[in-house]
């Protein structure tokens, strides 16, 4: 038996929630890994905190534990379920910590659970930059090639200063041990900066230890993928090359797979020292990553650094080549060897082989800097992106292109026309890594630079700069053309030109441009990733689109439903839709249709081979998908296109798909229209007699003030069309809303900005809702925990509402009705309601799949995007109901009074942004969504519901300690109750002088502390913000006043940050965390799986 | 800095295939007109290595990977003297080269020794069709050559099949040479030249062996005139039914019990040698990435394939042959085709990949070693 048959059920860590360096991509490996082990025969107990995804599923585990991913949570899952094994490489950065700490502390071992896939020692060894170094010194020792940067280790800034003398002096990098993707390290030019940076990897990191390196700014970087098994048989999965030199961290460069300017002899070095590697460092079974630098002068290859686990690169590489690393690794660490498994698309050959593409892969990094204003956006090792496109084409320029335009941004699509600028200053621009240098780049081309010249500045390879060149010459040739000739058109569609393109350098419409092409029989054809470049036949359908010759669709009998996905994660639109997309894909499967995925985001599990039953990676633009379609529908009939289930992506293409004769199903184009505009949605309201906040539209500060000054201010103003409430802003008076008009560039007659008034304390609701056109399924109620005016993607809620009655319920179920059934929604909806006195609010609606759907699916029990999918495609709420898909009677918002109450809580980034001068963003939240990711929290009571979505996404709350309070005026009166609770539960209360006054009338003591502005006392009394850096402060409270620029108590809030101190900036998230507190310091808190909950949920219902 | 450079390799040229398919494409390397049997190779880097491979004597190669090139051509990577492929097909070719060893392009290395290869051709299709259909005959055409396409068929059907064909001499050196043990030396091997890679003798070397490279047409008496430790029987083109020169010396070599050790059409000597039959694979291994398992150690390698026969020996048994038993020592976990034979009773093996590995992975290196170990087991 090559399966151990010591190990019965096996503990998965995720990797919780969606933050930078950390995101879908271990949903994907962990859905992989938990389905593997349980097809098994093993029982399989996941632990997750992050609703939105997959793995979390309570089909995909055994017993899937979403509770917060700490140390003492997994021991009391551990406890409950006494797992035989623990996996721990298959969850990022931190599941490998969490199950180092077990480790460690002794509980793997009192429970008798064996760590599989790496040992302590091995993940040590790769981790830890002393022993790795050591590691790459042996290997050197043994082949002869490899070796490290030269480097310091250091664990004071004592150590740091010294250590630049030794290195030679300035520049130097700095990275800090044990932080996930690269947090706080960064290149040093002064002594100043080393300070800085220095300072604070010393605090990031957990065993206060930063590690300083020559600099090998400017060189080659490539990465390879491994894999190894108990009987050491090792291969290479995937070779990835970084386009953008040394200096930007990997997940924020551009990637090209294979790597593209490597000799054999050159690769076979790189491959040898990789195996070396992997070896010398114990990895017993499974994947790792190991990224090199080459110098472009002289070949020498520096070993840079290695995970022993899989890697977000892991799961580029899987999409890549075909071939699964997260499923090969999990069999392989319950004991299988390569060649025991089967390559899944060849069918017929072995795991046991090094993948061969015929295809190029480009990877390019989508970024968020337009949320934070402040951020400096100059890109370094620490990793700043939020999301990725990946676009696979038969040359790099294909590739390159089609990565570009899945980004899905404006302007990240290279433009030939309009006059370029000065050749000397975009090169020096370029110098500088950004997002959006390789658009500076092309403009230099543009104007003049020379191959040799771009190299200089910028170092990127010579023969990448050439394929700059290429695009650009193709582009020249296109705007030259008497005419648009069959031949020239194909030359330019095989350097992936997307007739947007090709359109704008003509001067002509992208349809029009569409209609030629195709009248000259251009189009492209789907070529299949088969893992050996078409040696043996593929049996699975994973297509992307070419240029080419030879289309490798097949026909197909079934009717196919095509599902548009919702491309790069980005702020406001991330996993959730990939999630409602993935279920949509399985309803359908199930209900006999063949399904049909479009995306281009590598991290997700829908781009999974093995999730629908053909998959197209290809950008989500008109163009690609009407292309899509049409392969589609000469394979075989195509029910329709599902639209709602991606967010905002496919929305937006609705109306164009129709328009083309696409058949959309679900809710209607129009429908759409009729809840986005705001005319039309203000009919549908007025109709159904709901109201709606007073509000206008306004192109001009005069239009803008004479609505203000009717309805009266705070106003909350925006542009329209937006997602993630970009540019969303309250305005309390009208010297700002004169300088919010005129600092917004993108206002015109078409695009006017929204001028709503702004409800101060009001409660707002969150509803997801199914309509079919007859019935309502009310899905659930969120109450948020959060006053209306901060985004609802970033404010915690609570489901089922805890303080809304069943009155509130019914007029918040009848009224999602009317505005489902006047916008004419078939599927999803998601309104947001805002209670003021008792006055209820319509804000918004949005016909589709919501951020929060998963969220409800999992606190309720039922699948709402499955349920979604069916009624698009025509089955009725009541079918769904006898079919079992949805409960028989009752719905979301009339959950069982003993029903588990689950709380959401937004995971925001800001430790990852620093402004130029190195200090951190400001952390205040408001109308403008700004978090990555999200947890949950569930349990029988809000409070410890609450207590654990904190310890899920921020580390846990303090039970006792030192609690600083500050407090805009606005917030005193509601902070009595909650801070003479603080003080029952022992807490010592910190104020400053203001809040301390008020306090103290309220007969509550608190000590004075010094505000930052009023700096160090005469005798040495130390700030507030000194306090926190000092590690003293257990539990701050500071709500600010007013937003937008930079606001008062910036420097604590901040300093919070930095130091990971719980910080609390709206009085009713004070209030919250008291109940958590409370419920911690009473009694036990207990951990519950969902199936339990879920069994629990559906005995109340009968 | 407008100045195009496109436009200049825009001569068209055509791939014609035996069977009638046709590919149409830009030239590239040198213009004119070339057969040979198509074949694909799959690696992603080392077409320099392949390019220079003496076993791709008369054969069109396709190259799978799209971009090629980039690295441009340097005075080290050559596996012999020139470049033996008849025709090189690749999609899209490198305009420049980048590497800090390039001393030229591709294209005009191509070109200078005057090889006729095509670009821009849907490459992935005519492997798929390859596969399907198996290596076949083929032709390209570019600049003055292009006729009609019933002419240019004719053209391609008229020339001899690989099965059958007889090519090692023409690649063999014609004069013994010396390849000197790197260090200490250590051993005498004679090394027979069938189409010899020149990693080959240079891993023997760094392992102490003074390599005797001996032609194709070498005698017993040649090969003990170097007075070897062991004997070396190297890779080469054709079809090895037609080895018999090659066959009876190393029955020679094998009656005298001198270590042996083959690699790729020496490891189909061996099989004749030892009464086995050789056989035609559809379209046979070419590629840098082919697990082959070795059944003494049970270890998967991953490993370098260059070959369009194979020897047809059973895998589930150990055989008896005139030179005591035999068993297959290593198979390709793909399609369980022969990789490797060794002899129980004496000391000989070979193998049907390329542990010397250029272009390639190293995997394999081991086996060199255990060449070794046999000649210092024989002086024991």
């Amino acid at each position: 038996m090559p399966k151990r048959t010591d190990i019965q059920s096996v503990l998965v860590i995720g990797s919780g929630p969606i933050v930078i360096g950390q995101a879908a991509e271990f949903d994907y490996s962990g859905t992989q890994a938990c389905r593997v082990l349980k097809a098994e025969g093993l029982r399989v107990v996941l632990v997750n905190s992050n609703p939105a995804t997959i793995m979390t599923d309570p089909e995909i585990a055994d017993a899937t534990y979403v509770e917060p991913i700490t140390p003492e949570f997994v021991e009391k899952i551990i406890a409950k379920e006494r797992p035989d094994a623990l996996l721990p490489t298959l969850g990022g950065q931190t599941a490998l910590n969490t199950a180092i700490s077990l480790h460690e502390n002794g509980v793997l071992a009192k429970y008798g659970v064996e760590l599989i896939g790496a040992k302590p020692e091995a993940i040590h060894k790769g981790e830890d930059r002393d022993q790795f170094k050591a590691v790459v010194e042996e290997v050197r020792r043994k082949i002869g090639h490899g070796e490290s940067a030269r480097s310091v280790i250091c664990h004071s800034m004592d150590d740091v200063l010294k250590g630049v003398e030794t290195l030679g002096g300035y520049p130097v990098v700095v990275r800090p041990s044990f932080t996930m993707g690269g947090a706080g390290s960064g290149f040093a030019h002064d002594e100043e900066e080393l300070r800085r940076i220095a300072g604070q990897g010393l605090t990031l990191s957990p065993t206060t230890e930063v590690l300083l390196e020559e600099s090998i700014l400017g060189w080659k970087e490539y990465e390879l993928e491994l894999m190894r098994d108990k009987n050491d048989n090792v291969v290479v999965v995937c070779s990835i090359e970084n386009f953008d030199p040394m200096g930007v961290h990997t997940g924020d460069s551009i990637t090209v797979a294979p790597a593209m300017t490597l000799t054999d002899r050159e690769y076979q070095i790189l491959r040898d020292v990789g195996i070396a590697v992997i070896r010398e460092v114990g990895v017993d079974t499974g994947g790792c990553n190991i990224q090199f630098a080459v110098n472009p002068e002289d070949g020498r290859v520096i070993v840079i650094e290695m995970n022993p686990r899989v890697s977000r690169s892991s799961a580029l590489a899987s999409k890549a080549t075909g071939f699964p690393i997260a499923k090969i690794a999990a069999k392989l660490a319950v004991g299988y060897t390569l060649d025991e498994i089967p390559n899944d698309i060849t069918q017929e050959t072995p795991a046991s082989f090094e993948p061969t593409l015929d295809y190029v892969v480009v990877k390019a990094p989508r970024f968020a800097f337009e949320k934070f204003p402040q951020a400096d956006s100059t890109l370094t090792t620490t990793m700043k992106s939020v999301g990725e496109a990946m676009a696979i084409g038969r040359n790099f320029p294909e590739a390159f292109q089609k990565a570009l335009r899945s980004l899905e941004k404006k302007g990240s699509q290279f433009a030939f026309t309009g006059e370029p600028g000065d050749k000397e200053t975009l090169l020096r621009e370029a110098v500088r890594p950004t997002d959006g240098r390789i658009n500076t780049v092309m403009q230099a081309i543009r104007a003049g630079a020379t191959p040799q010249e771009v190299f200089e500045y910028t170092k990127i390879d010579p023969w990448f700069v050439d394929q700059l060149f290429l695009i650009k010459e193709i582009a020249d040739e296109l705007a030259e053309a008497p005419e648009l000739t069959r031949e020239l058109l194909a030359e330019a569609k095989r350097h992936g030109f997307s007739d947007q393109q090709v359109a704008e350098i003509r001067g002509l419409r992208e349809d029009v441009v569409r209609e030629v092409r195709h009248a000259l029989g251009v189009r492209p054809v789907y070529k299949t990733v088969d893992t050996c470049a078409a040696e043996f036949a593929a049996k699975t359908p994973y297509f992307y689109s070419s240029y080419d010759e030879e289309s490798e669709v097949a026909p197909r009998e079934k009717p196919a439903v095509i599902i548009l996905g919702s491309g790069p994660n980005r702020i406001g639109q991330g996993i959730e839709f990939d999630y409602s997309c993935v279920h949509a894909s399985f309803a359908l499967s199930d209900a006999g249709y063949e399904t049909v995925m479009v995306n281009c985001n590598p991290e997700t599990v829908s781009t999974d081979y093995d999730t629908s039953d053909r998959l197209y990676f290809e950008p989500l633009t008109l163009e690609d998908v009407l292309e899509i379609v049409h392969a589609e529908q000469q394979a075989g009939p195509v029910a329709g296109v599902v639209v709602q289930l991606g967010g905002q992506t496919p929305l937006g293409l609705s109306q164009a798909l129709k328009d083309n004769g696409v058949p959309i199903v679900g809710t209607s184009p129009e429908a759409i229209h009729a809840a986005e505009d705001r005319g039309a949605f203000g009919r549908v309201l007025a109709e159904a007699g709901l109201p709606a906040p007073k509000h206008g539209t306004a192109t001009t500060f005069a239009e803008a003030k004479a609505i203000a000054d009717e309805i009266g201010y705070p106003v909350l103003v925006r542009p329209s069309y937006v997602l993630g409430g970009r540019g969303m802003e309250i305005v309390y008076d009208e010297t700002r809303l004169a300088s919010y008009i005129a600092e917004s560039t993108e206002i015109s007659p078409s695009r006017p900005v929204l001028v709503d008034r702004f409800l101060d304390d009001a409660i707002e609701i969150d509803v997801d809702a199914l309509y079919d056109g007859e019935e309502l399924y009310l899905g659930g109620v969120m109450e948020h925990i959060e006053e209306a005016g901060i985004h609802s993607g970033d404010s915690a809620c609570a489901l089922p509402p805890i303080t809304l009655g069943g009155f509130d319920i019914k007029r918040l179920r009848a009224s999602t009705e009317a505005i489902a059934k006047g916008v004419g929604v078939r599927g999803l909806i998601n309104i947001q309601f805002a209670m003021a006195g008792d006055i209820l609010y319509v804000l918004e609606a949005n016909p589709r799949a919501s951020r929060t759907v998963p969220f409800t699916s999992k606190a309720t029990a039922v699948p709402l995007a499955k349920a979604a999918a069916r009624i698009s495609l025509g089955a009725t709420i009541a079918e769904l109901r006898a079919e079992g898909l949805l409960p028989k009677d009752g719905d979301g918002g009339e959950l069982p009074l003993d029903a588990p109450i689950s709380v959401k809580e937004a995971v925001m980034p800001w430790s990852r942004f620093r402004d130029i001068h190195g200090r951190g963003v400001d952390t205040v939240l408001g109308p403008e969504m700004r978090s990555t990711g999200e947890v949950m929290g569930i349990d029988s009571v809000f409070g410890t519901a609450y207590a654990k979505s904190q310890a899920g996404a921020y580390g846990p709350l303090p039970t006792k300690g030192r609690a600083f309070i500050s407090v805009a005026n606005r917030d005193k009166r509601s902070m009595i109750f909650p801070a003479r609770e603080l003080v029952a539960h022992g807490f010592e209360l910190l104020a400053t002088s203001g809040t301390a006054e008020v306090l103290k009338r309220n007969g509550i003591n608190a000590t004075v502390v010094r505000k930052q502005s009023e700096g160090t006392g005469p005798n040495g009394e130390r700030t507030i913000v000194q306090l926190i850096h000092d590690g003293e402060v257990d539990l701050i409270v500071n709500t600010p006043y007013g937003t937008g620029g930079r606001l008062d108590g910036y420097d604590i809030r901040t300093a919070a940050v930095a130091r990971s101190v719980p910080c609390l900036t709206t009085v009713q998230a004070l209030a919250a965390a008291v109940q958590g507190i409370d419920a911690l310091n009473h009694g036990d808190v207990g951990v519950r799986s969902l199936q339990e909950h879920a069994e629990h949920l559906t005995a109340a219902r009968d | 800095m407008t100045t195009s450079t496109r436009g200049a390799a825009k001569t068209p040229a055509v791939l014609v295939l035996e069977d009638g398919r046709t590919f149409r494409g830009r030239a590239y390397g040198a213009v004119g007109e070339t057969f040979g049997e198509a074949v694909f190779s799959t690696g992603m880097t080392g077409y320099q290595e392949t390019l220079t491979d003496p076993s791709y004597d008369r054969q069109i190669v396709v190259a799978t990977a799209p971009q090629i090139g980039n690295t441009g051509w340097n005075d080290e990577d050559d596996e012999s003297g020139r470049i033996w492929v008849s025709g090189y097909v690749v999609r899209d070719p490198a305009r420049v080269p980048s590497n800090w060893r390039a001393k030229r392009s591709l294209d005009d290395e191509l070109e200078r020794q005057g090889v006729v290869g095509i670009s821009g051709i849907d490459t992935r299709a005519l492997t798929r069709h390859l596969r399907e259909r198996g290596s076949m005959r083929a032709g390209i055409f570019s600049g003055e050559a292009v006729a009609p396409e019933a002419e240019l068929l004719r053209r391609v059907q008229a020339q001899p099949h690989m099965k059958g064909a007889s090519l090692y001499e023409e690649v063999a050196t014609k004069e013994a040479y010396v390849v000197p043990a790197v260090g200490e030396k250590r051993f005498t091997v004679a090394a027979i030249d069938l189409g010899i890679k020149g990693m080959t003798p240079h891993r023997m070397a760094e392992r102490g062996i003074e390599v005797h490279v001996l032609p194709a047409t070498a005698t017993a008496d040649d090969v003990y005139a170097v007075e070897p430790d062991g004997v070396f029987f190297s890779n080469g083109p054709g079809d090895p039914a037609t080895a018999d020169g090659p066959v009876a010396l190393m029955t020679a070599v094998l009656e005298r019990r001198t270590p042996l050790f083959g690699i790729c059409f020496g490891n189909q000597i061996l099989g004749r040698a030892l009464g086995f039959g050789t056989y035609k694979l559809k379209y046979g291994h070419r590629g840098i990435n082919q697990p082959v398992q070795d059944r003494t150690t049970g270890k998967v390698e991953v490993t370098a394939h260059n070959h369009g026969f194979a020897v047809d020996a059973p895998l589930d048994k150990v055989s008896e042959t005139k030179f005591g038993r035999a068993e297959v020592s290593h198979v390709c976990l793909n399609d369980d085709v022969v990789e490797g034979l060794q002899l129980l009773d004496q000391p000989a093996f070979s193998v049907q990949y390329h542990p010397e590995a250029a272009a390639g992975p190293h995997d394999a290196a081991y086996l060199f070693d255990r060449f070794v170990s046999l000649m210092e087991g024989q002086r024991a």
